[in-house]
C-alpha cells in the first residue's frame, strides 16, 4: 500500500497469503508450545502466551493512562457482543483474588435493551433478557438493565455538562494508590474481596406499551439508516450517562475494539465530525464533565477478541442491532466497515495505520482558540459547536449560503440571506435571534453541531423526539443564542416573552439569571419568580426591563 | 412527467436538481449560481486581491477548463489578469491530446498560454521515463507520487516565468474529500495537518496557491461545463488505475450515494481536524539546491530527481529518505545521462521514525490536472 513511511525493502507478496504455521513451527514467544492463533502478520502464539499477551494489553492500556483511581466506581457498558463481553471477563478476572496485581476499582454492569428500536417482538426481547440475566448472574457484579424506552422519562439535566473536579496529576494518582493499599492492609483481605453480590438493581418491569410505541414511531420516522444508527447511539449514550449519574459511577467503560474504532473514525469523518475525532475515538472522553467514558479495549483487534472468546469460553449474548442484515450500501457505517475490512484483507496494516493516526489527534479546536470559554455545546452530542457563520468560505458556509436567492449573482459581500441565524456584530439588536423564534425546528437545529445537523435533515419532524431533548433546546434558546454567544438582547428578550409557549420543564431549578429572563406571564405553581420591577418602574416612570438585562 | 419550473426565475423549465440542496434550476440560473458561489469563495476567503496576476494551472481537463472560464468571467469584477500555464509531463498518447485542447481554449479565450515541459526542467525525466524506472518493484509503481510533486514544481516555474503573483488550480470538493480519506488511510499526519484550508498562503518565496472551486462538487463542475458547452479533454491518465487515490475515489462514490452531502461533510471534517503539534510538519526552510520551499535540506522534487538520477527511484519515498544524506556525485541536476533502469535497487532500509512525506506538495493528486 502506498503508506507513508512504508519500507520498500522487499517486494510485497502479490497474491498468496503468508504460509500457515506448519507442524514444526513453535510459538514465537515461548518457543515451546504449539501455536493456535496468528496475531498481526505472522506471529504465531500458543494458547497460554496468547492469554498472557491479551491480558497484558488490557492492563497496560489501563495502567498507561492513569485515569481510573483505586476504589472508583466504574460502569461497564455491556452490549452482549464479543468485545464488551471480553472486557467484562477481563475485569472479572482482573478483580479476582488470585490474579497478580489485582485491578482496584468497583465495577457495575449496565445492559441497554434496544429491542424496540430494532423492531424485535416482545417474546424475542424476553428471551434475550433471560439469557442476559443468566450471564450477569454468573459475573456477579451489581447490574442494571435499562430499556431504551426509558429515554422518554429522562430529565433534561442529562444534556448538561457538569463541572467535575480537576483530574489528578501524576502525584495525585500515586498518592491515591498508596493510600488505597494502606487501607487495604489495614482492613484485612476478607473485606476487600469481590464486591458483595447485591440484589440485582435491574429495573422494576418491562416498559409500557405506549413508550415502546413512541420509540418505534421515532425510529420509523427517520428516513435513512445512517441517521437511525446515529440517533440510536446518541440515545444510548444519554441513557447510560443517566444510569451512571444516578448510581454514582464516575467512569464508564465501553468495549470498542481497535477495528471498530478505526471504522468509527472513518465514519465520523464522513459524517462531518472531524472536529471531534479525538473525543469519539480516543482513550478517554470527558465531554460530559463528571462522567468519563473510557475505552480499554482499544488496542485489541477484533480477531484477537474473537479468538480469545472462543479459546477461553467467554459468554456473550447475540442481540440484533439496527443494521443487522442490512445491505452493504444501506448506511455510511456499513459502507465504511465493508471498505475497511476489505482493504484490511488486501493490506494488513490498514487498521493499525488508521489507529496510529487517530493517536495523533488532539482534543482542541483547530484554530487554537482553546483559551477561555470553549463556547456553547451541541445539544445532542455535547461537543463544542463547530459551525461557522452562514457566509464563510468553508463547507458549512457553502451549504447554508445555498439558500441565497438565485435570481442574480449577489454582490461581493453577500447581504441579508433569506434565512438568517443570529448575525453577530450586525448591530441590529431587534433581529438578533428573532428569526428562529417562529420556527421551533430551527431553534433546535441551531444548537446542534455540524454532524448532528446533517443527521437531523433525515428526521422530517422533531415531535417524536423524547421530551427531554426538546425541553432542553427550549431552555437553551431562551438563555442564550449559540452563535453570538451572548445574552439575549433587551428587545429580543421582550419579543421572546410575548406569546411563546414554553413547555413545563420538570426537575431542575432554573438559575437566577434565566429566571429573570423568562418574561412569560407566570402561572402559579410554576416555580418561576415574577420579574423584579425596579422602584422607578413600579412607580410607572420607566420601562420594566431596565435593570434586568446586562 | 414534465420538469418543474426553475426555482429562482420561475420562467424556464428546470434542467437539473442541485446535488447539495435539491433545488431545481434552469441552465442559466444554475450557471449564475455556480459563478456566484465561486466569486463568494474567492471574496470571502480573500484569495485573489485586486491587481493579482493569476497563473491558472490548465491541463485541458474539465476542472481547469471550468476554472479558467469562470475566472475569465469574473476577472473584470475581481480586477485580476489571467495566464494559462500548462504542464507537459511527457505521457505519450495522453498529454499531447490534452495540450491540444488547452491550445484551443487559449486561442478561443485569448489568454496567454505558457507550456512547461518536464523534459526541459528536470533533465529529460519525462513521466514515461519515470514509469519505466519505477516499474517492476513488486508493489504499485507510485509514479503518481513523482508526477504530483514534479508537476507542482513545474507549475511554480511556469508561474514565475509569466510573472504571476498567485497560482490557482482546479481542485474541486470531491478532490479534497478523497484527499482527506486517503491521508487517513495512509497515515499521513503531516498532510492532514496542512490540508483543509482554501490553499496555502505562500511562505518563504513560494507563490500563494488557492483552489477557488474547492467547495463546488464534481457533479456541478461537469454540469457547468456541459451547459456552457466548454471544450475539454476527458480521458483518464494512463497511469491513473495504479494510484491509491482510486480506492478513496470508489469509497467516495459509494458514500455520496448513501448520503448526498457526504462530500461537503468530508471537506468540513478536513477543515476541522486537530492534530498534535508533534505530527505537524516542521516550519519550512529553503532547499539547498534549487532554493524552493522545503521542510528538509532538499525539497521533495530535488529529492525525487536525485533518486531517479542515482537509479534508485524509491530513495526519496518513505523511510528510504535517509539515504539521501549520503551525497552522490555532484552536478547531477540537469544531467542528460539517464541511468540504466535495470540498475534500480531498493533503497537502504534505515529504521527511521516515520516522517511525513514531502515538503510542500500534494502527493497522489488526481492522475491529471
Amino acid at each position: 500500500m502506498c503508506e507513508v513511511g512504508d519500507d520498500y525493502r522487499e517486494p510485497a507478496p502479490a497474491g498468496p497469503p503468508p504460509p500457515r504455521p506448519c507442524r514444526e513451527q513453535k510459538c514465537v514467544k515461548c518457543k515451546e508450545g504449539l501455536p493456535v492463533v496468528v496475531i498481526r502478520a505472522g506471529d504465531a502464539f500458543c494458547r497460554d502466551c496468547f492469554k498472557v499477551f491479551y491480558v497484558h494489553k488490557f492492563r497496560a492500556v489501563l495502567g498507561k493512562n492513569r485515569l481510573i483511581f483505586p476504589g472508583e466506581k466504574v460502569l461497564l457498558a455491556w452490549s452482549g457482543g464479543p468485545s464488551s463481553s471480553s472486557m467484562l471477563w477481563q475485569v472479572l478476572e482482573g478483580l479476582s483474588q488470585d490474579s497478580a496485581k489485582r485491578l482496584r476499582f468497583v465495577p457495575g454492569v449496565v445492559f441497554a435493551d434496544e429491542g424496540a428500536a430494532c423492531g424485535q417482538s416482545p417474546e424475542d426481547r424476553a428471551k434475550t433478557l433471560a439469557e442476559v440475566k443468566l450471564v450477569l448472574q454468573t459475573v456477579g457484579f451489581p447490574w442494571h438493565i435499562v430499556a431504551l424506552e426509558e429515554v422518554f422519562s429522562l430529565p433534561p439535566s442529562v444534556l448538561r455538562c457538569s463541572a467535575r473536579e480537576p483530574v489528578g496529576t501524576e502525584g495525585a494518582y500515586k498518592a491515591a494508590v498508596d493510600s488505597f493499599l494502606q487501607q487495604h492492609h489495614a482492613l484485612g483481605e476478607e473485606k476487600q474481596s469481590r464486591p458483595c453480590p447485591q440484589h440485582p438493581q435491574g429495573r422494576a418491569g418491562l416498559p409500557t406499551a405506549s413508550q415502546t410505541e413512541a420509540l418505534s414511531r421515532l425510529f420509523n420516522s427517520v428516513k435513512t439508516l445512517t441517521a437511525k444508527e446515529e440517533l440510536l447511539q446518541t440515545l444510548r449514550t444519554h441513557l447510560i450517562l443517566h444510569v451512571a449519574r444516578t448510581h454514582g459511577y464516575s467512569k464508564v467503560m465501553t468495549g470498542d475494539s481497535c477495528t471498530r474504532l478505526a471504522v468509527k473514525l472513518m465514519t465520523s469523518l464522513a459524517l462531518g465530525r472531524g472536529a471531534f475525532l479525538a473525543w469519539d475515538t480516543g482513550f478517554s472522553d470527558e465531554r460530559h464533565g463528571d462522567v468519563v467514558v473510557v475505552r480499554p479495549m482499544r488496542e485489541h483487534t477484533l480477531k484477537e477478541v474473537a479468538f480469545y472468546n472462543r479459546l477461553f469460553a467467554v459468554p456473550s449474548v447475540f442481540t440484533p442491532a439496527v443494521d443487522t442484515k442490512a445491505p452493504e450500501k444501506a448506511s455510511i457505517h456499513r459502507l465504511m466497515e465493508a471498505f475497511i475490512l476489505r482493504l484490511q484483507a488486501q493490506f494488513p496494516s490498514t487498521v493499525s495505520t488508521v489507529y496510529r493516526t487517530s493517536e495523533k489527534l488532539v482534543k482542541a479546536p483547530r484554530d487554537g482558540c482553546a483559551a477561555g470559554s470553549p463556547g456553547p455545546r451541541c445539544l445532542l452530542c455535547m461537543c463544542v459547536l463547530d459551525v461557522d457563520t452562514a457566509d464563510s468560505a468553508t463547507a458549512f458556509g457553502a451549504q447554508t449560503s445555498s439558500q441565497l436567492p438565485q435570481t442574480q449573482p449577489p454582490v461581493a459581500e453577500a447581504e441579508a440571506p433569506t434565512v438568517s441565524r443570529c448575525r453577530s456584530g450586525m448591530g441590529r439588536a431587534q433581529h438578533c435571534c428573532r428569526m428562529e423564534e417562529d420556527d421551533p425546528r430551527a431553534r433546535v437545529i441551531e444548537q446542534l453541531c455540524y454532524g448532528c445537523r446533517v443527521n437531523m435533515k433525515d428526521l422530517p419532524s422533531l415531535d417524536p423526539l423524547p421530551p427531554y431533548i426538546l425541553a432542553e433546546a427550549q431552555l437553551r434558546s431562551q438563555r442564550y443564542c449559540p452563535l453570538c454567544r451572548g445574552g439575549r438582547g433587551r428587545l429580543g428578550g421582550v419579543l421572546l416573552g410575548l406569546g411563546s409557549q414554553r413547555a413545563a420543564s420538570p426537575g431542575p431549578r432554573l438559575s437566577r439569571r434565566s429566571r429573570s429572563v423568562c418574561r412569560r406571564p407566570t402561572r402559579t405553581g410554576h416555580g418561576l419568580a415574577r420579574p423584579q420591577r425596579s422602584r422607578k418602574a413600579r412607580m410607572g416612570g420607566w420601562p420594566v426591563i431596565t435593570h434586568l438585562y446586562k | 412527467m414534465p420538469a418543474p419550473q426553475c426555482a429562482s426565475c420561475h420562467k424556464a423549465r428546470a434542467a437539473l436538481r442541485r446535488p447539495r440542496s435539491g433545488q431545481a434550476l434552469c441552465t442559466n440560473c444554475f450557471c449564475a449560481a455556480f459563478e456566484a458561489e465561486v466569486l463568494h469563495t474567492v471574496v470571502a476567503g480573500r484569495l485573489l486581491p485586486p491587481g493579482a496576476v493569476v497563473a491558472v494551472g490548465a491541463s485541458g481537463g474539465k476542472d481547469s477548463t471550468v476554472l479558467a472560464h469562470v475566472l475569465r468571467e469574473l476577472a473584470p469584477r475581481l480586477g485580476i489578469s489571467l495566464h494559462l500555464v500548462a504542464v507537459d509531463e511527457g505521457i505519450g498518447g495522453y498529454r499531447d491530446a490534452a495540450l491540444a485542447a488547452v491550445r484551443r481554449q487559449a486561442a478561443r479565450w485569448e489568454l496567454p498560454l505558457t507550456v512547461v515541459a518536464y523534459a526541459d526542467l528536470f533533465g529529460s525525466w519525462t513521466m514515461d521515463a519515470v514509469a519505466r524506472s519505477t516499474a517492476g518493484s513488486g508493489r504499485s509503481r507510485s509514479c503518481c507520487t513523482f508526477c504530483g510533486v514534479l508537476r507542482r514544481r513545474a507549475l511554480e516555474e511556469g508561474a514565475r516565468r509569466v510573472g504571476a503573483t498567485h497560482v490557482v488550480t482546479g481542485h474541486n470538493a470531491d478532490d479534497m474529500a478523497e484527499t482527506v480519506l486517503m491521508n487517513f488511510l495512509r497515515g499521513d499526519a503531516g498532510r492532514l495537518a496542512r490540508g483543509g484550508g482554501l490553499g496555502s498562503p505562500g511562505e518563504g518565496g513560494a507563490l500563494p496557491r488557492c483552489r477557488p472551486l474547492q467547495l463546488a462538487s464534481q457533479k456541478e463542475v461537469v454540469l457547468y461545463a456541459h451547459f456552457r458547452r466548454l471544450d475539454y479533454f476527458s480521458e483518464e491518465c494512463v497511469y491513473a488505475p495504479e494510484a491509491f487515490r482510486g480506492h478513496a475515489r470508489d469509497l467516495l462514490k459509494l458514500l455520496e450515494a448513501a448520503r448526498p452531502s457526504a462530500v461537503l461533510d468530508l471537506v468540513h471534517s478536513a477543515e476541522r481536524l486537530a492534530l498534535a503539534p508533534a505530527a505537524r510538519p516542521p516550519p519550512p526552510g529553503a532547499c539547498s539546491r534549487c532554493g524552493a520551499l522545503a521542510s528538509r535540506a532538499l525539497c521533495q522534487a530535488c529529492a525525487l530527481l536525485e533518486g531517479l538520477n542515482r537509479g534508485r527511484p524509491r530513495l526519496a519515498i518513505g523511510k528510504g529518505r535517509r539515504g539521501l544524506d549520503e551525497e552522490g556525485p555532484p552536478g547531477r541536476r540537469g544531467s542528460h545521462s539517464r541511468p540504466d533502469p535495470r540498475l534500480r535497487s531498493p533503497s537502504p532500509a534505515s529504521r527511521d521514525s516515520s516522517s511525513p512525506l514531502g515538503s510542500d506538495d500534494d502527493v497522489g493528486v488526481r492522475g491529471r490536472l
